[in-house]
């Protein structure tokens, strides 16, 4: 049944478990907009190498004066272990866990959430400082368009889950709650996953 | 009836949370792998963007395995194919986008 009633269109099907399917059909929703989300950072990183050419740099700084190793890999592993933080919120929801335990998880995650994006908005002050700003040259441009689009997302994704925690700290683990953080769930994955893509092109590809 | 129950509910737990533990586990060591070659610079630039190129494929492919739960069974085919579509498409847009301004920067040299 449930098999079924995760497909789209089939309404009929999900009459006598309607809940379930508003979820399920949620959930799909949700893995569109990913998809469709997935795509405007392939551009994104698209258009940040074909600025890797030295024409790009217009004689401003290259990747490999600007960017450095134990920034990258603290940043890594902040949102690394908050994805798996994340995983432990949804597994005590998951196996009913309590209330407590759901809550805890999830202010790890988000307190890992922060010190990411600490540590972002710290590497840029410091770019900028150094006069490595977006209208500097093609390739700051490009890396200022991909890497803080990155860093807004995980902006959304902390507010949301400061409202989930107001949600569930006020009416407790319903129904809704539930559905709303499995959306924040895959949301919060997906932005590690584009994050792997980051280090890898970005930080790694620029210093090696 | 009761006990066995409760039992297969707590091997549940155990087999989700052996499968985060183990994304997290591998996906650190494919971090760590990457970041020392860079740190260390014992291959050329070259081989290292390989070796970065490849591990990130993996490290992408161990995500959506163990936090996004997409794999090959069943239950998880639409998204298979929602990924494997949107994969198929920005590949192609990255890859022609690459393909069209590079050779239009080897001809403008």
């Amino acid at each position: 049944m449930n098999v079924i009633a995760r497909s789209l269109g089939l309404t009929w099907v999900a009459e006598y478990d309607h809940e379930h399917d508003r979820a399920a059909s949620a959930l799909s929703g949700f893995w569109l907009f990913m998809m469709s989300d997935l795509i405007i950072f392939g551009l994104m990183f698209a258009t940040y190498v074909t600025m890797l050419t030295p024409m790009s740099f217009a004689g401003g700084p290259t990747p490999k004066e600007l960017f450095e190793l134990p920034g990258a890999a603290l940043e890594t592993a902040a949102l690394l272990t908050s994805t798996y933080t994340f995983g432990m919120a949804s597994l005590a929801i998951k196996f009913d866990r309590g209330l407590g335990k759901v809550k805890s998880w999830l202010l790890i995650t988000l307190a890992l959430g922060l010190v990411f994006l600490a540590l972002e908005i710290r590497e840029f002050a410091h770019m900028v400082a150094e006069g490595a700003v977006p209208q500097r040259s093609g390739f700051l441009s490009a890396f200022f368009g991909l890497v803080p689009l990155h860093g807004v997302h995980v902006t959304a994704g902390v507010t949301w889950l400061v409202m989930m925690l107001i949600q569930i700290n006020r009416t407790g683990l319903t129904g809704s709650a539930k559905s709303r953080i499995a959306r924040l769930a895959l949301f919060w994955h997906f932005l590690d996953l584009i994050w792997v893509g980051i280090f890898s092109v970005v930080y790694l590809g620029g210093i090696a | 009836m009761l006990v066995s129950k409760i039992r297969s509910r707590e091997d549940a737990y155990r087999h989700d949370l052996r499968g985060y533990q183990a994304g997290f586990i591998l996906a650190a060591i494919l971090t760590i792998i990457p970041f020392a070659l860079v740190a260390s610079g014992t291959f050329s630039t070259i081989a290292t963007l390989w070796v970065i190129g490849v591990i990130a494929l993996i490290q992408i492919a161990v995500h959506i395995r163990y936090f996004l739960h997409v794999d090959l069974s069943p239950e998880r085919r639409e998204e298979l194919y929602l990924m494997l579509f949107s994969g198929a498409l920005v590949t192609l847009m990255i890859a022609g986008m690459l393909w069209l301004l590079f050779n239009l920067h080897t001809r403008m040299m």
